[in-house]
């Protein structure tokens, strides 16, 4: 009772709208969820609003994938949480959607809260938008693209996981991921730079060089929590003797509102980027090793953006591209000797294998550092989720689900008998990092900078002078 | 009576099954929108035309790994499909009428291969159906809806067998054969307005997820998805 009378004096947390004051983000931040969600459960519909959505943005590829499903049950097997869950048909893609979206539709947006809570538990609780069972549908019904729509609509409607509400939050006050700002990330740098040009003469991390070749963009994890991602970024470009800079208005790269499905955020925070692309006028755009960055900034950002090309305004290239690229060409060398002696394996994510076809990149980058590699099964487009995309790794409501799915990359990793996983996505990371915490199977993870770091030969004239 | 359901309410079937068609496809094509969809159609014009044929080849043919990895149902969903679209196309009965209507004709299957065809489809028609009843994955997916679309698609093979083969089964000859057309006739009717329009829609689904792969999901970079 008490409580009650206590929530009726505070703001409302359950809101229609984006979050985009300071005000309202610490006290969303300081609930960790709890009010959140009570209050979802009495949080009604606007069903007159979600009908005029559907009505305006549910079109003729959508409506067809709905109609035209044979419900043969060929995807089941396509969806790792099928799989992870013993095969339970309540995960079979199809009837995920089916029970959602189609349900949706069908009723022009007549539903209740708890239909919407269903709606927002399976789209985020259940899928990871990683697209997978698109590819093995006969009739190429893609239900990541499905859900990924149908989190547009729930967070329209205010049903958005607690931390993805957060996230877009972040989005549109920082215009990063986390509580970021453009001083923070060019002290950053500044620091980075400063701490290890005693081993790299020379060494800096140009901040806003217009004219410089590459624009490099990081996930706001790095700055905030992983800040020597940033200076390995640096010496490795700066062994390689590149033309580059990182913008200070544009420097994140990533979006959380795009697993959100807060558009009109993804739109803002993708501008923000490309506007500093035009005004560093660089030659090309290389975003750190994550997948959901490329995913939004070069995939899906150009569309938010309203660019009818589908391209960002200069070329955008993926971290791995760029490290294959100064391999091939000599750019980097790598000491043959220190190549890695035990088995290695290698995680595909997604967002740029199966959703940007840089499918074999990744595999001649490790001809480079490793001897013994070897391949997930399946692989390539065909790999499956780490388990953790889609916003899924950070949203606490579905921990329990989240290990659950996680079962079917241990069982890949452990068939390959390696015990150390290469990932360059920062959520492929997270996931594995997880599963190690949860199933101890005794591997070690890691990104692809530090291996090179440790690999690469340094050029004699980048060398520090012996006093 | 025959005369009826051979004549103007075959015309009339016919007009809406074309009519209905071109309607499906044309609708979906203006309901398609670059942004909305985020896929540049029009922009990237010949990479998607890339995409979109390199997905109707490795579907059309059982070049994929769904067919690999399931391959009985596979095997039987394209017998299904070749022999229902072939069969009646093709068989001399339907060549013979639509000659005698229109003047023009076309190559005939010989009536021992349609007659097996037809019993094909509905062999392949009774699978689907057991599955949808005992199969758990199937089953959760299954609507009333899904068996009425399966008894559409299979009446006119069952009654035109049952036509062919004069077999009495209570009526006669002519009432089944009146009876196989009326159920030809629901069965053109019935296609653009159920999920029956996947006759169209297939094609214009894959097209589109081709060209989404061809365009924007690595159709310009990497080795081509075979989607
Ligand atoms: C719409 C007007 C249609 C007419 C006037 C018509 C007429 C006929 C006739 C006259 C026969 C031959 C019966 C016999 O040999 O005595 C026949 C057989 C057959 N019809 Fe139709 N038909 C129509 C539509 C369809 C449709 C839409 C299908 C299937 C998609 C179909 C499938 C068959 C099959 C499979 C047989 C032969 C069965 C066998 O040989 O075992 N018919 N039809
Ligand atoms: C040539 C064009 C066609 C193509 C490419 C096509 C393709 C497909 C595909 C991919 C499926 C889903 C997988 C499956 O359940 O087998 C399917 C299912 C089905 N199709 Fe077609 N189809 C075509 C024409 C037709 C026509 C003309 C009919 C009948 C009028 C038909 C009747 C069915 C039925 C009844 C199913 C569901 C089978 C079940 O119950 O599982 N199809 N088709
Ligand atoms: S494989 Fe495709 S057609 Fe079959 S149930 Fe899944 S989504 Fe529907
Ligand atoms: S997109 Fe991925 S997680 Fe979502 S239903 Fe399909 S296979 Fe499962
Ligand atoms: S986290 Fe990694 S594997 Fe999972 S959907 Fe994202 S990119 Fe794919």
């Amino acid at each position: 009772m008490a409580q009650e009378a206590k929530n009726q004096d505070l703001p409302p947390l359950v809101t229609r709208k984006a979050v985009k004051t300071k005000k309202e983000l610490d006290i969303l931040l300081a609930d960790k969820g709890i009010r959140y969600y009570e209050e979802m459960e009495v949080f009604p519909v606007d069903t007159a609003a979600l009908k005029k959505t559907l009505d305006a943005t549910c079109k003729s590829r959508l409506r067809t994938w709905l109609e035209i499903c044979a419900h043969c049950s060929l995807c089941a097997d396509s969806c790792f949480f099928y799989l992870a869950n013993d095969n339970d048909p309540k995960q079979i893609p199809s009837y995920k959607i089916k029970s959602t979206l189609g349900e949706l539709v069908k009723r022009k947006g007549n539903v209740d809260t708890q239909f919407m809570i269903n709606c927002m538990d399976t789209a985020w609780g259940k899928c990871t938008c990683c697209n997978r069972c698109g590819m093995y549908c006969p009739h190429g019904i893609d239900m990541g693209v499905m859900f990924g729509y149908l989190r547009g609509l729930c967070f329209s409607q205010g049903f958005v996981p607690h931390e993805m509400k957060i996230g877009s939050c972040m989005h549109w006050l920082y215009n990063a991921q986390m509580d970021v700002t453009v001083e923070d990330y060019v002290e950053t740098c500044e620091w980075m730079a400063e701490e290890n040009e005693e081993y790299y003469p020379g060494l800096e991390i140009p901040v806003d060089k217009v004219g410089a070749d590459i624009m490099y963009v990081v996930n706001a994890r790095e700055p905030k929590h992983y800040p020597q991602d940033l200076a390995e970024a640096a010496i490795l470009f700066h062994l390689a003797g590149e033309s580059w800079t990182v913008p200070s208005k544009g420097w994140e790269g990533t979006s959380l509102a795009m697993f959100a499905g807060d558009w009109a955020c993804c739109k803002q925070q993708v501008e923000g980027v490309y506007a500093a692309m035009e005004r560093l006028k660089v030659k090309r755009y290389v975003g750190t090793e994550c997948g959901h960055q490329h995913r939004a900034t070069i995939t899906e950002g150009p569309y938010w953006a309203g660019r009818k090309s589908g391209e960002p305004p200069v070329p955008g290239f993926h971290y791995v591209e760029w490290v294959l690229e100064a391999l091939e060409t000599g750019k980097l060398k790598l000491d043959p000797a220190k190549k890695i002696k035990e088995p290695v394996t290698l995680q595909d994510p997604c967002n740029y294998v199966r959703n940007h076809g840089l499918t074999d990149v990744t595999r001649k980058i490790m001809s480079y550092i490793a001897e013994d590699f070897r391949e997930m099964s399946p692989n390539r487009e065909h790999n499956f989720c780490c388990g953790g995309g889609g916003g899924m790794n950070g949203i606490g409501r579905y921990r329990k689900e989240r290990n659950i799915g996680l079962k079917v990359k241990r069982d890949q990793i452990l068939a390959t008998e390696a015990k150390f996983v290469v990932s360059a996505c920062h959520n492929c990371w997270d996931a594995i990092r997880d599963l190690e915490e949860v199933y101890k199977i005794g591997i070690k993870w890691s990104f692809l900078k530090p291996i090179l770091l440790d690999m690469v030969i340094v050029p004699d004239h980048l060398k520090p002078k012996e006093e | 009576m025959y005369e009826f359901v051979s004549g103007p309410l075959a015309l009339i079937s016919f007009a809406i099954f074309f009519i209905g068609i071109i309607a499906r496809i044309v609708l979906y094509v203006k309901g398609l929108d670059w942004q909305l969809d985020r896929v540049a159609y029009s922009e990237k014009l010949g990479a998607g035309i890339k995409g979109a044929a390199r997905s109707l080849f490795h579907w059309l043919l059982p070049l994929n790994r769904t067919t690999a990895n399931h391959p009985i149902f596979m095997g039987v969903t394209y017998l299904f499909h070749i022999c229902l679209v072939i069969a009646p196309i093709f068989l001399l009965a339907h060549v013979v009428l639509i000659e005698e209507s229109w003047n023009i004709s076309w190559v005939t299957l010989p009536d021992k291969v349609a007659d097996y065809m037809t019993l094909a489809v509905i062999a392949a028609g009774i699978f689907f159906l057991i599955r949808r009843l005992v199969d758990p994955n199937v089953k959760i997916l299954t609507t009333v809806s899904d068996y009425i679309v399966l008894a559409i698609a299979l009446a006119p093979f069952i009654t035109g067998y049952i036509a062919y083969h004069q077999l009495e089964l209570g009526a006669g000859y002519k009432s089944w054969l009146i009876i196989h057309i009326l159920c030809g006739e629901i069965m053109l009717i019935a296609i653009p307005f159920t999920k029956l329009s996947h006759f169209v829609l297939f094609f214009c689904s894959r097209i589109q997820l081709g060209m989404d792969y061809g365009i924007k999901r690595g159709g310009a970079k990497g080795r081509g998805i075979a989607w």
